[in-house]
């Protein structure tokens, strides 16, 4: 197998975009990342997009097809495919590219995510969303998908004693970020007020422990690191890239408030990439809710079950902590674009490798992981990415 | 929801029949029909669950799709049945009833309905034991 590089990242802004459609926000981005691999399109060998539900957002489906032809690609001929697990579609778009290029098929290759969710009202999107868990055991019965995630709150809970104000701390740390990062959807900071009084979705998950509905597109460049130096001066080596499932129910898991999954790609991502947990500098992981953050943090292995909101509390996972978690400002303030996210997690990594994360920049960051979660856990990818 | 999708599942949802592996004795609700334990050496048949449980953990919905928008808040939860599996169904009771353990069991119950005239859809509910 080859080792892999990215050599070009491209995010459009995250947010309400009313006035850009699903095919222009997935040029913006790819012309950006097109752009910053100092790349011409006709170089490109083949693409990869995650996507969870055009279909459902705006009646679209043959996403792959249509992104090529809008990148201008159509007439080459290039292969483009569109990959689906719902929320994790990003991550696993982006291990494709990986395992694409690794594989000596392809040399340059893009992974590329995207969704448009403001097209639709929001009585249609709760419901695209919830079928990222089981329609027929969960969905059928009214069951949402931040009310999935509250019941796994609840048996934390339950288990661990987690306080309403730890829980609250993890959208307070994730806005203070997202207001440094000039594509986050919430660039403002907010109180552990604004959290604990905000309308209750799902007991007990209020508005703030919920990531936005949004508009968005992420895409990256990957070549074979040999080949990376002609085109940046500051290639990411791709470490990693790892992706693992679980059963589609929570009802089903062993443990309701752990995600096996998340267990599985991440002991599979430090064993492929040779590195430790102490290794990380930095970490981007899936907070949909509040308590998804607190459960990647400890089933990655960072700390041990139950501990993870006392240190969020703490500060051990802010921007000046020991692990800084969600730079980027997360889902939770930068915005979740569901298909969109796992690609956007890659380009936040690669910009702190860099050294170009600007007001949000980790100094001296040499190692970074992302943590893309599909549903409730079913589907994980995790990247482990190193300065060259 | 088309009306076959509906139909094919209604002995599962009106009786709570779900399924066994012969050789091995593990219960499914939702039912499975490939045991993931004995894979091809397993044995299915159908097993009709008593109904009777344990809240494992539980929410209050109080944001739902257009279907469900008129029954806010309500009460969902894990149920851990006496024989093993675990579902998620509805509680019929308040948010303020509602407890990690608490005991209850099965009735037959109207879930949604697709619009004004449109299929009524029943199932399992499941109400607190006094």
């Amino acid at each position: 197998m080859r080792e892999v590089a990215v050599i070009g990242i491209g995010c459009t802004e995250f947010g309400e975009r009313w006035e850009t459609s699903f095919r222009n926000l997935f040029v913006e981005a790819g012309v950006k990342a097109i752009e910053d691999a100092g790349l011409t399109g006709d170089k490109i060998d083949e693409m990869f997009v995650g996507n969870m539900s055009a279909g459902r957002f705006i009646d679209q489906e043959h996403v792959g097809a249509l992104i090529a032809d809008y990148a201008g690609l159509a007439t080459n001929h290039i292969p483009s495919t569109r990959v689906e697990a719902a929320c994790a579609s990003g991550g696993l778009s982006f291990r494709q590219a990986v395992t694409t290029v690794a594989s000596g098929m392809q040399d340059i290759v893009v992974a590329a995510g995207v969704e448009k969710m403001t097209d639709a009202g929001s009585s249609l999107s709760t419901d695209a969303l919830a079928g990222a868990a089981d329609r027929e055991w969960e969905g059928f019965i009214g069951a949402t998908f931040p009310g999935l995630y509250a019941m796994i709150a609840n048996d934390y809970i339950h288990k661990y004693g987690l306080t309403r104000e730890q829980l609250a701390q993890v959208a307070v740390k994730n806005h203070y970020n997202g207001a440094r990062n000039p594509i986050a959807q919430f660039r403002k900071e907010i109180t552990l007020d604004t959290v604990m009084n905000s309308t209750m979705v799902a007991d007990p998950l209020r508005l703030f422990d919920c990531s936005p509905i949004t508009d968005g597109a992420a895409a990256v460049i990957l070549c074979p690191l040999e080949r990376a130096h002609e085109f940046t001066d500051t290639p990411i080596k791709v470490l990693a890239s790892t992706q693992a499932s679980d059963t589609i129910s929570i009802q089903d898991r062993r443990d309701i408030s752990t995600l096996d999954a998340t267990i599985a790609a991440g002991n599979r991502a430090f064993k492929q990439a040779r590195v430790e947990r102490k290794d990380i500098d930095l970490v981007e992981v899936h907070d949909c809710f509040t308590i998804a953050e607190i459960c990647a943090i400890e089933d990655l292995g960072f700390c041990k079950k139950g501990e993870a909101g006392r240190l969020t509390a703490e500060g051990y996972t802010a921007l000046n902590g020991t692990l800084p978690v969600n730079t980027s400002g997360g889902l939770k303030a930068c915005g979740h674009p569901v298909g969109a996210t796992g690609i956007k997690q890659v380009c936040e990594i690669t910009e702190q490798l860099r050294g170009d994360a600007g007001k949000r920049q980790i100094d001296g960051a040499k190692i970074g992981m992302t943590h893309n979660v599909g549903g409730t856990g079913a589907t994980v990818v995790c990247n482990i990415l190193e300065v060259c | 929801m088309s009306v076959a999708r509906f139909w094919r599942k209604q002995p599962q949802r009106y009786n709570l029949i779900g399924t066994k592996c012969e050789k091995c004795g593990r219960l499914f609700f939702p039912p499975r029909t490939l045991c993931p334990d004995c894979r091809r050496d397993g044995n299915i048949v159908e097993h009709k669950f008593i109904g009777d449980g344990t809240v494992v953990t539980y929410t209050v919905i109080r944001t739902a799709s257009d279907q469900f928008k008129r029954l806010t808040p309500y009460v969902l939860a894990i149920i851990e049945l006496d024989e093993g599996p675990r579902l998620t169904a509805p509680v019929v009771c308040t948010p303020e009833e509602i407890k990690i353990g608490m005991k209850v069991k099965k009735v037959f119950r109207k879930i949604a309905q697709d619009g004004e005239s449109g299929p009524i859809y029943y199932g399992t509910k499941f109400v607190p034991v006094k």
